[in-house]
């Protein structure tokens, strides 16, 4: 691998941290968008402390990826000062929020997949990578526990809320493809042993989802294998610019402001 | 020196003891478990109180009182003389309600906040489990959510007296 402060771009391990902080936090501020419109308090209480525990476990991936990067970058930089091609996460997390069916079902595919991913993440050699996993893990079995009975009591409940899962589950399960192909920094820090051959997480996210959609008597669609789909690469979908207007807009104008 | 050394180690140490997490303000951050190491070395400059490094772990990823416990700590030591402080946070052994102290558990309770119950090392933590109503002892209690009004709670209700309960998590 290349010294890291030559060509900060091209060293792996810092484009794979930003990758795993990027996932968090977009989800987080997607789920976050919930707070004060959940459907009943206790559902927003619950969205909005899973926002919360997304947005902290990115904090500490952008904190470890701006010591990589060093020269005084700060987790802000990362995350409010970069442009949205220079983004790293995966396009099921940036998608629109839809219905409560549709929120519901790209959290539970993003938590079986860090349920998964944050398991073989502990053997990283990287021992500040493989801390943040431990930590993060903990919670990630709340969220899929909490998203799981949400897809169960959805499917199995009336007409209306099948259809509703149903017709997220046909929509979304094209951009379930994307977490298995593994990107250049993901494969190269897989080989060094600092990250996760991703395309072995397949075989059990697969199992684990396919379990509650029985349970939920819901049906897979048939789709063919989308590979065009890379957010890991920087290639996102209009709605990430969306997110990052409203997030960034502070920053932006008023550069350093702080309270 | 190696006297002195401990004798600031066990000030610190009861200085900490009497900072509070500011979102449970019966519970000092000794008794949660965040704080976990203290180290002494030796005074930098002459007539200086020795400087000390605070190792604090967050109880979850997210939870926003730590920027504010780390502030209080260096505040309260400030306040003492100690003028060379470091905190650092850690993250790795995870924080866990097993080092939470008994102390810490009964004032808990004495607050209307069940304690955990159970350790987090023995147990699939996420099991259905008995926790007792802390207004009536009833355990006759159900899970209203799994997510309460901060990370580290459930939410309960006591099916006997009816009072909905925050439940501190096993974790």
């Amino acid at each position: 691998m290349s010294d890291p402060h030559s060509n900060i771009s091209t060293y792996q391990p810092f484009n794979y941290c930003l990758h795993l902080a990027d996932n968090s936090l977009i989800m987080g501020h997607r789920l976050s968008e919930w707070t004060g419109h959940g459907p009943i308090l206790e559902q927003d209480i619950a969205i909005s402390n899973i926002a919360l525990d997304l947005i902290g476990q990115s904090r500490n991936f952008y904190q470890y990826t701006a010591q990589i990067k060093g020269q005084g970058t700060t987790e802000d930089d990362l995350a409010y000062l970069r442009e949205a091609d220079e983004f790293k996460n995966i396009l099921l997390t940036e998608l629109p929020n839809g219905d409560w069916a549709k929120t519901i079902l790209k959290l539970f595919f993003f938590s079986t997949y860090q349920y998964y991913l944050y398991q073989k993440l502990i053997g990283s050699t990287d021992a500040q990578i493989s801390a943040i996993a431990e930590k993060s893990l903990k919670e990630v079995i709340y969220h899929l526990r909490w998203s799981s009975e949400w897809v169960i009591r959805l499917g199995d409940g009336t007409e209306e809320s099948r259809n509703r899962i149903q017709s997220a589950l046909n929509e979304l399960w094209a951009y379930a493809d994307e977490m298995f192909l593994p990107s250049a920094y993901e494969s190269e820090c897989a080989k060094a042993n600092i990250g996760v051959d991703v395309s072995s997480l397949k075989n059990d996210w697969e199992n684990k989802v396919k379990v509650v959609f029985e349970e939920a008597t819901l049906k897979i669609p048939v789709s063919k294998q989308n590979e065009n789909i890379k957010g890991k690469q920087g290639d996102h979908t209009e709605h990430l610019q969306a997110i990052l207007n409203d997030m960034q807009f502070l920053q932006r104008t008023y550069p350093g402001c702080e309270w | 020196m190696v006297v002195y050394n401990k004798i600031s180690g066990q000030k610190i140490w009861k200085i900490l003891e009497q900072i509070t997490d500011p979102e449970i303000p019966v519970l000092s951050i000794v008794d949660l478990g965040i704080v976990r190491n203290v180290k002494v070395f030796p005074p930098t400059g002459g007539g200086d109180l020795e400087g000390a490094e605070i190792f604090i772990t967050p109880t979850y990823s997210g939870c926003p009182a730590m920027d504010m416990i780390a502030m209080n700590i260096r505040m309260e030591l400030l306040q003492n003389g100690f003028t060379n402080i470091k905190i650092t946070q850690q993250l790795s052994p995870a924080w866990t309600t097993d080092w939470m102290t008994e102390k810490g558990k009964e004032k808990l309770k004495a607050y209307g906040i069940a304690p955990p119950v159970g350790k987090a090392i023995d147990q699939k933590y996420l099991e259905e489990l008995k926790v007792e109503c802390p207004q009536c002892h009833s355990k006759n209690t159900k899970l209203l959510s799994q997510f309460g009004s901060t990370s580290c709670k459930a939410l309960y209700q006591c099916m006997d007296c009816k009072e909905p309960f925050d439940y501190f998590k096993c974790h």
